[in-house]
This record gives structure tokens, sequence and C-alpha cells, in this order.
């Protein structure tokens, strides 16, 4: 009889979650939802315009100071407002994979997000990433870890069994 | 086909990935350790990753069959 080694000790998985484009966001919250089903200790360290996914849907505006506000302003941070890196249409195209997504029963990036975090995935915002957009604690959806850097990054990277940059 | 003891049973039907996985993982939690739950998927990719979902948790798949387009797992708690 074989042994599960799964079954001893729990695979590791590390999402360095970058980008905040909608087709990413896809890819990082699938993996990531389906890793934590898995029994997989997963951690997604959220840096750059990956924090963006991770603002709270309904907060429009982010920043202290006008350029932070300005770049909210130009690209609305949250799950749900993510633009497509090809074929964005002002909006026709994700609008399009939405559809697409309702009529072959695919979950949205944001539903996806509460299932991943209901199978227990960490979720680590950068620090610096807060800092220089001007994102506060509470302008994050509920139940994220606290922030780090990228030292704590890269220790987690080492321990992991795999690594993902999204 | 043995008569199985079956606890629960989930339908997964028109679901695509990752979510029949994500509804298995919500389902086997809401059972006891031994305990017998059935899933059913449309989603042909269901077959292997339900066989990977198995062996990275160790919830047994006892059974597992496919008629008309639909998939049926039987799995066992760990």
């Amino acid at each position: 009889m074989t042994v599960d080694a799964a079954a001893d000790k729990p695979k590791k998985l590390v999402i360095i979650c970058y980008s905040g484009e909608l087709e990413k966001t896809w890819a990082t919250m699938i993996l990531a939802s389906t890793a934590g089903a898995m029994d997989m200790e997963t951690t997604v360290f959220v840096t750059f315009w990956g924090l963006q996914i991770f603002v709270k849907d309904k907060k429009r505006i982010t920043g202290e100071n006008w350029m932070q506000k300005m770049m909210s302003f130009m690209q609305r941070p949250g799950a749900s407002h993510r633009k497509l890196s090809k074929m964005n249409f002002m909006g026709m195209g994700p609008w399009m994979m939405f559809k697409l997504a309702k009529k072959y029963n695919v979950a949205k990036p944001k539903e996806l997000l509460e299932m991943a975090q209901a199978v227990g995935v960490t979720f680590l915002p950068c620090q610096m990433t807060m800092d220089m957009f001007g994102i506060k604690r509470e302008d994050l959806v509920e139940g994220m870890g606290e922030p780090v850097g990228a030292a704590t990054a890269l220790q987690l990277m080492t321990e992991a069994d795999s690594t993902l940059f999204i | 086909m043995a008569n199985l003891d079956i606890k629960l049973k989930v339908d997964a039907s028109g679901l695509s990935c990752p979510l029949p996985i994500l509804k298995a993982t919500q389902g086997i939690k809401s059972i006891e350790s031994g305990q017998l739950m059935e899933i059913v998927a449309t989603d042909p990719g269901s077959v292997k990753d339900f066989d990977a979902w198995s062996k990275a948790t160790g919830n047994a798949l006892l059974e597992q069959d496919a008629v008309d387009g639909k998939f049926r797992f039987v799995l066992r708690r760990k």
C-alpha cells in the first residue's frame, strides 16, 4: 500500500499576486481557492497592482494626496472592477467576459476570493504598496492578514513546495 | 455496485472548474470522518480533478462512473 505523502505533511503554495488585470485576477483566485480546497497551506502575497483587487468594491477613491487619488480614479479598485489587458474596449471586454462566465457557470473573482478565504487561504498585503498608494487597512476587504514586506514573502517562498508569480 | 450508505449528495451539474471541487470541499467538511459523499458533475475535467483532489486530501475516491454526460463520484471523508 502506498502511503500518501500529502496525508502526513501539507504541501505549501505561495502565490505572489502582482498583477491587477481581470484575467490574471481570475488565475490567482482559481488557483488559490483550489489549493485551499486541496488542503494545501496557501499564502497569497498581494503586492503592487495586485493590491487593487483587494480594495473593497464599494471604495471608489483611495489615497491621501492628489497623486494617489488620481491613480485610484484612473483605475477603479476592487475585485469586481478589473480590466482586461487585451480587448478591454472601454469595459465591453470585461462585460462580455462576465456574461460568458454567467452562461457557463464560471465563478467570478470576487466569489472565488470569498471561497478561498473560507477554505483558509491567507492573503497578506504588501506594506510598501499600501504606503505608496495610500491604501489603508480599512480600505481592504475583510479577513486579510497583517501587512508584510519582501523578506517575509521570500522566506515563505523558500519554504514552499511551489511558488507562482502572477 | 454495492449499496453504499451515502450521507450527503451534492449536485455540481453545470458548474465549471473549479466549482465542483470547491463544492466537494464544502460538502466533505459538513460530514464526519468515515462518512460518504456523492457528487455529480458535468464538467469533463472533473474526472481527473477529483482523482487529484482525492490524492491530495486523503479523502478516498470509492466509486466513479459516467452516465449520459454526468460524472458521479463517491468519496469517503478521511
